[in-house]
């Protein structure tokens, strides 16, 4: 690892792309994200064959994305919520041709232009396809600046293994906050593994297509089912959580990013109160840790899921839990960041 | 000489006429008329003669474009409908040793793409635009396109295409030719063999623009629809010479090289 500095959790996933060995950098401007494109285009020029490009819309960030991408070299985009609405075409068509790439997306509050504020609606965006098609993304959810930066490093190794686009999934809280983050060292870029499908020229070597496109029914369901047994591998290997205090909690409080941040106040306090109250925080939205919920609801009888939105994660929280326990939402929208008191409150009905 | 004096000289036959490298054994599947397969092998015979099969990556999206995968032996990537520009764009930064194209239709560059083409064309990205104008989406089944003519049927302006609901046929080559950015512009059509034999030094000239460094290159072809036009080949070729050209007319727009 490397030294320890104070920065934005912008600038530190910027950063850490960079040491991911990203050298392709294409976006558009859109707050609460700004800082950064902004970091981006001061440093990425430092850089070795380092591209920075201000896109002329998000869907031109998203395409040259897909076209960088298609050589093999390490690629990403960031936006904010309506930015990233714009970008779902490409989307598609980066997971439809099997394309390593990192999205960013610090959500703020929608739906339509909303607002600047943090917010969480874009869970189902994010994990249930987003685009046209059967697809996912391996959404990773960071809920502190340090580990922004650790998952947008390890974003790109994700990426790579499995040919697919990872959705960096915060919100302009995680975004705007300054905290210490101890930046990883930068990757050796020739240690890459090859890219043997990257169009690179063919050199040679027989002619490699970058293409999502199949006109015959069987080719195409072909294609479909090759990338569900991608997504099973995934879903073994990739799955990741955190748990706290769940060993035998009153309630056992489901929560993601800022959230989850806020749940440990709320624990704190509960404490005070006496009342046990553990925490579960999946940090890959997709695949969702749901076998691993199931077993830990089965030593309770109330799964509390908060979130800022409306109710997104719930349905996937009550997917996974197969009994009849209580399984109650509380929710903000709109920017409003729900108080470590209020989420008590909440939980004490049920206790 | 006659072909026998060849043989009895060279103790063989010789090969006067061959398939480019650059393409495979694929055929091409387009329409009877239709000048995508002239425009395909003209590209690949200049790829050839600049010796540049083994570095270059085209990339073609949706429509009749779509299926150049199947018989250019070079890396394709195909992007969606509209994003050439921007996907050639990022192909290219990330690798600027390649030489980078574009093939798009009218409807792709000219209307749902335009966004993505003319911010190419403004950067000078250092990439070659084909844009094969045909006055109509093709690969749909015949409907308007922002270059559809003042008075054309098509499938979507069955009366005709007027300037007072649909606007005017969209001169993308003028209107980029406007801008600082792009080097080279030209039209050219494949009706003949003089204007074919244009054609092909205007792609050549394009793709050195690119090794050269010297920035974005848009070549325009006019190109026949026979199928959609509800013409034989002949009368297509007919109708550019007459009725095309005088909107769009032919040449060279620019050249800052």
């Amino acid at each position: 690892m490397g030294e320890k500095k104070l920065m934005r959790g912008n600038e530190a996933i910027a950063e850490a792309a960079i040491r991911a060995g990203c050298r392709n950098y294409f976006a558009y401007p859109i707050t609460p994200q700004a800082e950064l494109l902004q970091w981006m285009a001061e440093n990425m020029s430092e850089q070795e064959n380092g591209t920075f490009l201000q896109a002329e819309s998000e869907i031109g960030a998203i395409s040259m994305v897909y076209g960088a991408a298609s050589t093999g070299e390490r690629t990403m985009t960031s936006s904010s919520s309506p930015g990233i609405s714009l970008k779902q075409e490409g989307i598609s068509y980066i997971a439809g041709s099997e394309l390593p790439a990192v999205i960013v997306n610090i959500m703020r509050g929608g739906p339509g232009l909303g607002n600047i504020q943090p917010a969480q609606g874009d869970y189902f965006q994010a994990t249930k396809g987003g685009g046209h098609g059967d697809y996912r993304l391996i959404a990773l959810a960071p809920s502190t600046v340090p580990e922004a930066a650790e998952l947008t490093f390890e974003a790109f190794n994700l990426a790579d293994k499995y040919r697919n686009p990872v959705i960096i999934l915060a919100d302009g809280m995680i975004g705007q906050m300054m905290e210490p983050v101890e930046l990883p060292s930068p990757v050796d870029t020739s240690d890459f593994p090859s890219k043997p499908w990257a169009t690179t020229g063919k050199n040679g070597r027989k002619s490699n297509t970058i293409r999502s496109f199949a006109l015959g029914a069987e080719d195409l369901k072909s294609i479909n089912q090759d990338l569900q047994e991608k997504y099973r591998k995934i879903k073994e290997a990739e799955t990741r959580y955190e748990e706290i205090g769940v060993e035998d909690p009153d309630v056992l409080l489901v929560a993601f990013g800022t959230v989850a941040r806020i749940a440990r106040s709320t624990r704190r306090l509960a404490k005070e109160e006496g009342i046990d109250v553990g925490i579960f925080r999946p940090i890959t939205l997709w695949p969702f840790p749901g076998d691993r919920l199931s077993e830990l609801s089965r030593k309770v009888d109330t799964v509390f899921t908060v979130e800022m939105n409306a109710g997104q994660m719930v349905e996937d929280v009550r997917l996974s839990i197969n009994s009849d326990i209580n399984t109650p939402f509380y929710g903000e929208q709109g920017g409003v960041v729900p108080d470590p008191s209020r989420i008590l409150e909440e939980v004490k009905k049920y206790v | 000489m006659s072909e026998k004096a060849v043989a009895e000289n060279t103790g063989k036959m010789k090969k006067v006429f061959d398939k480019p490298e650059t393409l495979n054994d694929q055929q091409f599947s387009y329409c009877p008329g239709c000048h995508h397969g002239v425009i395909n092998r003209l590209i690949a015979e200049a790829i050839d003669e600049l010796g540049i099969q083994d570095t270059t990556v085209g990339t073609a999206p949706v429509g009749c474009s779509v299926f150049m995968y199947k018989w250019f032996d070079i890396d394709v990537i195909q992007p969606a409908h509209g994003r050439v520009s921007a996907v050639a764009t990022g192909a290219k930064r990330a690798r600027p040793d390649l030489t980078v194209f574009a093939y798009q239709g009218d409807g792709d560059f000219a209307s749902i793409g335009t966004n993505n083409s003319a911010h190419a064309a403004n950067r000078g990205e250092n990439i070659t635009t084909f844009f094969i104008n045909n006055t109509l989406y093709g690969m749909t089944g015949g409907e308007m396109a922002p270059t559809t003519l003042i008075g054309q049927k098509t499938t979507t302006s069955p009366q005709g295409r007027t300037a007072k609901d649909f606007g005017y046929p969209m001169k993308m080559s003028e209107m980029l030719a406007e801008l600082d950015g792009p080097t080279y512009i030209t039209r050219q059509a494949v009706y003949d063999v003089k204007r074919i034999d244009q054609a092909k030094a205007a792609i050549k000239k394009a793709f050195r623009f690119q090794m050269e460094d010297k920035g974005y290159s848009l070549i325009e072809f006019l190109s026949a629809c026979p199928i959609n036009w509800g013409m034989d080949p002949a009368e297509a070729n007919e109708r550019i010479r007459e009725e095309v050209e005088e909107v769009y007319p032919l040449g060279d727009i620019i050249e800052r090289s």
